[in-house]
C-alpha cells in the first residue's frame, strides 16, 4: 500500500538511513586524555562513551598533576577510522578536557599495565605456573600450600598470552588495571 | 551574590520558578530593580522562554529553578538549546551540601541528569565559588559552539556570604575555542569558488549564532559571488527571502529547487550546518560529485556523518571575513560563463513551482494560512516562533525571513510545546515588537499553561493555531508508511480556543472560512495583548515536498494533485 518506493535495505519507518560512507574497518586504538581533576569529570568522559555507542576496552585513570589538579585518563577502544576521529573530537568537546592525544595514530607509544592472577593447583601444575611465571617474570606477591598469586606488569597482548598459558593450570581469577600509555621520546 | 554576578554579566531577564531550595535567592532579586524576573507557568517554559529570548537578542538566556522538579522539569529545554546551539544559563536550587545524598525532599542528582543535555554544569559547593562559577559559565554558554550550562546551588551555599569575585576582563580558564579558520584551507576554498561550475552556500545555525556581522558579511559574499544559497530551517533570516541568489530552505521539507541544486553541485560550500539527517536524506546518495567544504566552529562537526575535502574550524564571522578578503585579493574570479548555465539550470527546477497547493473557496488551507499572514505583516519587524509539525515546515516555507534573529523553532530535538513559552521569551526581550507563534493545535496544548504569563505580563504574543485537528505530521506518515492506519493522531476533546483565551483573559478568534480570514487576522494584529487565533484549516492536508524516508535529495516527493496519486497509491511522483 505504501506510495513510497523506498528501496531493499534503507529503513522503511524510519528518516534515520546512517549507512556508513566511511571505511568500516575496525582499529583499535589507544587514547589518553588529560582532564581537570574535578567531580564529575570520569562521568562525563565515560557518558561521552555510552551515549554516543563507542567501545571502551579499557580505562584507567589517576591524578597526575596534583598541583595542577590534572588526571589522565588512559582509554583503548575500538572502532573504524571515522569513528576513532569522531571519538577523539568529542572528548575535546568537553570543557574539562584540556588535551586529547591519540597514542596509536601519533607514532610509538609504552603500554602497560598490571595484572593480578590467582591460580590454584598443585603437584606438577604448580610447579609448571611457577616456572611460566619465571619466563614471564611475573612475582609471586601471595602463596599458599595450594595457590599463587601472581603479579605481572607489561604490554596487554604479554598479560592475554600468560592469562592463556594458566588457564589450564588452574587460574581461578584475574584483575587488571587496564592500560596506562605514554608516548615515546621527548614529546 | 548570585543576582549581583549576574548584573554584571549584563543580565537584565530571568525566567522562573520558585521554590524551596531557591528562596535565597527570589529574596534577593525581591529587593532589587535592575533584573526583572518573569514568572512562568512551568519549569520546561523557563527554559524555552529563556531560548527565545536568547536567540531573538543574540545574548545569553537565564533561568531560575528549584531542586528535584525543578531541575527535571528543566532537562527538555536543555535538551533543546543542546541540539540547537543555543546560548543559555539555568540556576537551579539543590538541597543543602549536607543533606546531599540523603533522598531529601525535592533531591534530584541535578548535574548527573543534566551532564548529557548541557554543554557543562557546575554543582558548586562553596560559596567563594559561586561568583567565579557564574562568570565562567556565561563565557562557557556563549563562547565557541553555544549551548546551555547548568549551575546546581546548594541552598547552605546561597545563604551563606563569601568575598565577591568580579567578572574578569579577558574570559579566564582553559575553555578557548579556535575562532580563526586555517587560512591555507580558506585558501583553497577559495580557489575552488573560483574555477566551480555548480557552487552552493548551504548555511545553517551557525551563522545566526555568529552574530549579526556574520549575515552581513555572508550577504556580501553570496552578492559578490553570485552564487546561490540555500539554508537550513535553523539558518532563515542570514541571507534575507527576498535576496535573488535564495532558493529556499533544503532538507525534508525543502523545496524542490534547493535540494536539486544540492544534488547536483559541484562545489558545496557548507557554513555552520552539521549535515543534519533531515537535511542529507540518504547518506550514500547525498550529493554525490561535490567537492565539500565545511566551516564549523565545532571539530566534532566535520566529518562526522559527511566526509568534507575543506574542512575549516572556526568561527563562521571570522572565516567569512577572511574568505571575503583572500577573494578579493585574488582578483574576485568567478567562473561566470558555468555560473549563468547553473542559474538556468536552476531557473528551471524553480518552474516546477514545488509549493504550489490546491487551495480551496470552502476550506482555509494551511498554506494560504500562512501566505496571508505573510502578506499581511509584511515589512512589519517580525518575530515568529513556531511549534513542532506540519505547521513548522509550512512556516519555514511560507514565511519569508529578511533578518537574522527573527525565527524561533525547535530544530535538532523537535520538541512540540516550544513554541508558545519561546514566544513569551521573546516579546519580553522585543517588548513593542510582533510576535507570533505559529502553532499546531496539539504541540500548542503542551505548554497552553503560559497563557497565565502572557496576561499576567500583558505580553501581546499571538497565537497562530492551525488548527486540524490531528497530529498532522504523525498523520501523514501514518498515511504515507503505515497503510493508513491513523494510530492516536487525531485530537478529540480540543477545547474551544476563543473560550480558553477569555476564561485567561485575552482575546480569542476564530476563523473557518477563507473568504474571514484577512479581516481576522488583521483583528489579531491590531489586537494590543496577547490573541489566540483558532485558525480552522483543512484537517488532511500533506506537507509537500518531502523527501521519503532513505532517500537521495532528487527523489522528492511534490505535492498538490500530484500527492493525491501518491496517497492513493497510483503511483508516487517520484522525480
Amino acid at each position: 500500500m505504501s506510495a513510497l518506493q523506498i528501496k531493499k535495505g534503507s529503513s522503511k519507518h524510519s528518516a534515520y538511513n546512517l549507512r556508513p560512507t566511511f571505511s568500516d574497518v575496525q582499529e583499535a586504538h589507544t587514547i589518553t586524555v588529560l582532564v581537570e581533576n574535578e567531580p564529575g569529570v570520569l562521568a562525563r568522559v565515560i557518558g561521552l562513551f555510552s551515549g554516543r555507542g563507542y567501545n571502551i576496552d579499557s580505562l584507567t585513570v589517576a591524578e597526575v598533576d596534583h598541583e595542577g589538579h590534572l588526571s589522565r585518563i588512559t582509554i583503548v577502544t575500538t572502532g573504524t577510522p571515522q569513528v576513532i576521529e569522531q571519538i577523539k573530537a568529542q572528548l575535546g568537546r568537553i570543557v574539562s578536557v584540556r588535551d586529547v592525544h591519540d597514542l596509536t595514530a601519533e607514532g610509538s607509544s609504552v603500554e602497560r599495565e598490571l595484572a593480578l592472577m590467582k591460580v590454584n593447583g598443585s603437584g606438577d601444575k604448580r610447579v609448571e605456573a611457577l616456572r611460566l611465571a619465571d619466563i614471564f617474570r611475573a612475582q609471586v606477591v601471595d602463596s599458599t600450600l595450594e595457590s599463587f598469586i601472581f603479579q605481572l606488569t607489561g604490554a596487554p597482548d604479554k598479560i592475554d598470552a600468560f592469562a592463556d598459558l594458566m588457564r589450564p593450570l588452574g587460574l581461578v581469577q584475574v584483575a587488571r588495571t587496564g592500560v596506562a600509555a605514554l608516548s615515546r621520546g621527548t614529546s | 551574590m548570585v543576582v549581583q554576578a549576574l548584573k554584571d554579566q549584563g543580565v537584565d531577564t530571568v525566567f522562573g520558578y520558585p521554590g524551596g531550595a531557591v528562596l535565597p535567592i527570589y529574596d534577593e532579586i525581591f529587593q532589587q530593580n535592575d533584573i526583572q524576573h518573569i514568572l512562568v507557568r512551568h519549569e520546561q517554559a523557563a527554559v524555552h522562554a529563556a531560548e527565545g529570548y536568547a536567540r531573538s537578542t543574540g545574548k545569553v538566556g537565564v533561568a531560575l529553578v528549584t531542586s528535584g522538579p525543578g531541575a527535571t522539569n528543566a532537562v527538555t529545554g536543555l535538551t533543546d538549546a543542546l541540539m540547537d546551539s543555543i546560548p543559555i544559563v539555568v540556576l537551579s536550587g539543590q538541597v543543602p551540601t549536607f543533606m546531599i545524598g540523603s533522598d531529601a525532599f525535592q533531591e534530584a542528582d541535578t548535574v548527573g541528569i543534566t551532564r548529557p543535555c548541557t554543554k557543562h554544569n557546575w554543582l558548586v559547593k562553596d560559596t567563594a565559588d559561586l561568583s567565579s562559577v557564574i562568570h565562567q559559565a556565561f563565557h562557557v554558554a556563549a563562547s565557541g559552539r553555544p549551548g546551555p550550562v547548568l549551575i546546581d546551588i546548594p541552598k547552605d551555599v546561597q545563604f551563606a556570604s563569601s568575598e565577591y569575585t568580579p567578572k574578569p576582563k579577558a574570559p579566564v580558564g582553559h575553555y578557548q575555542p579556535q575562532v580563526k579558520g586555517d587560512m591555507e584551507t580558506i585558501t583553497a576554498l577559495v580557489e575552488a569558488i573560483e574555477t566551480a561550475e555548480r557552487p552552493i552556500f548551504y548555511t545553517g545555525g551557525g551563522v545566526i549564532n555568529s552574530g549579526p556581522a556574520a549575515s552581513q558579511l555572508l550577504r556580501e559574499l553570496v552578492e559578490a559571488t553570485g552564487i546561490p544559497i540555500t539554508s537550513t530551517l535553523m539558518g532563515l533570516g542570514a541571507y534575507p527571502a527576498s535576496g535573488k541568489n535564495w532558493l529556499g530552505m533544503l532538507g525534508m521539507h525543502g523545496l524542490y529547487e534547493a535540494n536539486l541544486a544540492m544534488h547536483g553541485c559541484d562545489l558545496m560550500i557548507n557554513i555552520g550546518a552539521r549535515f543534519d539527517d533531515r537535511i542529507t536524506g540518504r547518506l550514500d546518495a547525498f550529493s554525490p560529485k561535490s567537492k565539500k567544504a565545511h566551516i564549523d566552529i565545532d571539530p566534532s562537526s566535520i566529518n562526522k556523518v559527511i566526509k568534507t575535502d575543506l574542512p575549516i574550524v572556526g568561527d563562521v564571522g571570522h572565516v567569512l571575513e577572511d574568505m571575503l578578503k583572500v577573494w578579493k585579493a585574488r582578483g574576485r574570479k568567478v567562473n561566470r560563463e558555468a555560473l549563468a548555465k547553473w542559474w538556468r539550470q536552476i531557473d528551471e527546477w524553480k518552474q516546477v513551482k514545488c509549493l504550489t497547493y490546491k487551495n480551496s473557496e470552502t476550506t482555509i488551507k494551511p498554506q494560504y494560512a500562512l501566505e496571508r499572514l505573510e502578506a499581511l505583516t509584511k515589512g512589519r519587524d517580525r518575530y515568529i516562533t513556531t511549534e513542532v509539525g506540519q505547521h513548522q515546515m509550512w512556516a519555514a516555507q511560507f514565511l519569508g525571513f529578511e533578518d537574522p534573529n527573527r525565527w524561533m523553532t525547535s530544530g535538532g530535538l523537535g520538541t512540540m510545546g516550544y513554541g508558545f513559552p519561546s514566544s513569551v521569551g521573546v516579546q519580553v526581550a522585543h517588548p513593542e515588537a510582533l510576535v507570533i507563534n505559529v502553532a499546531g493545535e496539539a504541540s500548542w496544548l503542551m505548554n497552553m499553561q503560559e497563557m497565565g504569563t502572557a496576561v499576567q505580563y500583558r505580553l501581546p504574543v499571538k497565537q497562530f493555531i492551525l488548527n486540524n485537528e490531528r497530529l498532522g505530521m504523525v498523520r501523514q506518515w501514518q498515511q504515507l508508511l503505515h497503510g493508513e492506519r491513523y494510530s492516536s493522531s487525531w485530537s478529540e476533546a480540543l477545547p474551544d480556543f476563543v473560550k480558553l483565551a477569555e476564561a485567561f483573559g485575552a482575546k480569542g478568534i476564530i476563523c473557518k472560512d477563507p473568504a474571514d480570514l484577512d479581516d481576522a487576522i488583521m483583528e489579531m494584529l491590531n489586537h494590543d495583548g496577547p490573541v489566540i487565533f483558532d485558525c480552522l484549516v483543512e484537517k488532511h492536508e500533506n506537507c509537500f515536498p518531502m523527501i521519503p524516508s532513505g532517500e537521495p535529495h532528487n527523489k522528492m516527493l511534490l505535492g498538490d494533485a500530484k500527492a493525491t496519486n501518491a496517497i492513493a497509491g497510483k503511483g508516487a511522483v517520484l522525480v
